[in-house]
């Protein structure tokens, strides 16, 4: 008997991401959802610019590469032009929190009837570990190398509670990928996300927050740590928002 | 029993499968180098596999194969 198995949705290519980056666990979670929901064949996901900007050659269902920040804005038009089709968006924090903040807030306030998978590593990963906006205070990148200076480069972006203000989405959770409960939790948001667009309920974004042992300059198994010892107690796991259960 | 299969060549060598294994089953080997450069899991210790599959869980390259 198959306990575990790669999923049908995920391709079966080498992926290009550092040894010990979450993006994969991740990638695995959103093709094992599509599996399990059987939406292969009408599911359309949007890449992002970013680490994940090749996520288009790990999914085996149609992809498109949006312009760096656009996929809410690309995904909305997708799904508007077949209201039938699965959307998804795949966005990093430099994608969906800086350069694309405004179509993520408006997608969101519009309730378009997508899903957002939003990865929080607190760091550009792809240009090389730069400050993001959602870099903790103090946090050693290669634009802050004395740390995140609040009073200079003011506060880190808390993209769930900020969204959870406004009346318009419909779902929005924040989960970690650091170990192995944290990663089934996180499947069961991403199922929900997916479950909610089949169910036309609207806009639906899990946060996931991430590790880029890289760019931290720490090991894979000490980057899952500090996602235990300081990003958790900053960006707190929940649901920040759940229309459907109040 | 439980059986494990590795897709050897496309693993990176991070070590989050080993950290993950309740029962000491996985060890990169190092020993050993695959086609990307990497010293790769390997089962050292078999018999001791519950088929829990939380190496699988935790792999980001998703090269895990558990039977049981």
């Amino acid at each position: 008997m198959v306990v575990f198995d790669k999923p049908h949705a995920l391709a079966d290519v080498p992926m290009h991401y550092c040894p010990g980056c979450t993006h994969g666990i991740v990638h695995r979670l959103v093709a094992e959802v599509i599996d399990e929901l059987g939406i292969e064949g009408k599911t359309i996901g949007i890449a992002p610019v970013g680490c994940s900007v090749m996520a288009y050659d790990y999914f085996n269902c149609d992809m498109i590469e949006a312009a760096h920040g656009r996929a809410p804005a690309v995904a909305t038009g997708v799904k508007r032009s077949d209201p039938n089709n699965i959307v998804f968006t795949y966005q990093g924090d430099g994608d969906l929190a800086s350069i694309g903040m405004a179509e993520t807030v408006h997608s969101a306030a519009r309730n378009e009837n997508i899903t957002v998978i939003f990865i929080n590593n607190a760091i550009y990963g792809m240009t090389g570990g730069q400050m993001a906006p959602t870099s903790l205070p103090g946090q050693v990148t290669q634009t802050s190398p004395y740390g995140r200076d609040v009073n200079a480069c003011g506060f880190p972006i808390k993209v769930c509670e900020m969204l959870s203000q406004l009346d318009g989405p419909e779902y929005l959770e924040r989960v970690a990928v650091n170990n192995v409960k944290n990663v089934k939790n996180a499947k069961k948001a991403i199922k929900k996300a997916f479950e909610n667009q089949v169910n036309n309920k609207g806009f639906s974004l899990v946060e996931v927050v991430s590790s880029c042992p890289t760019n931290w300059g720490l090991t894979p198994k000490k980057a899952l740590e500090w996602i235990d010892e300081k990003m958790i107690p900053y960006y707190p796991l929940g649901v920040y928002k759940d229309r459907s259960a109040e | 029993m439980a059986v494990l299969t590795f897709k050897t060549d496309k693993c990176k060598g991070c070590g989050l499968c080993v950290d993950a294994c309740p029962k000491g089953v996985l060890a990169l080997a190092t020993d050993k180098i695959n086609k990307k450069g990497h010293h790769p899991v390997e089962a050292v210790n078999p018999e001791a596999c519950i088929a829990c599959a939380f190496c699988a869980t935790m792999c980001p390259d998703c090269i895990i194969k558990v039977e049981r």
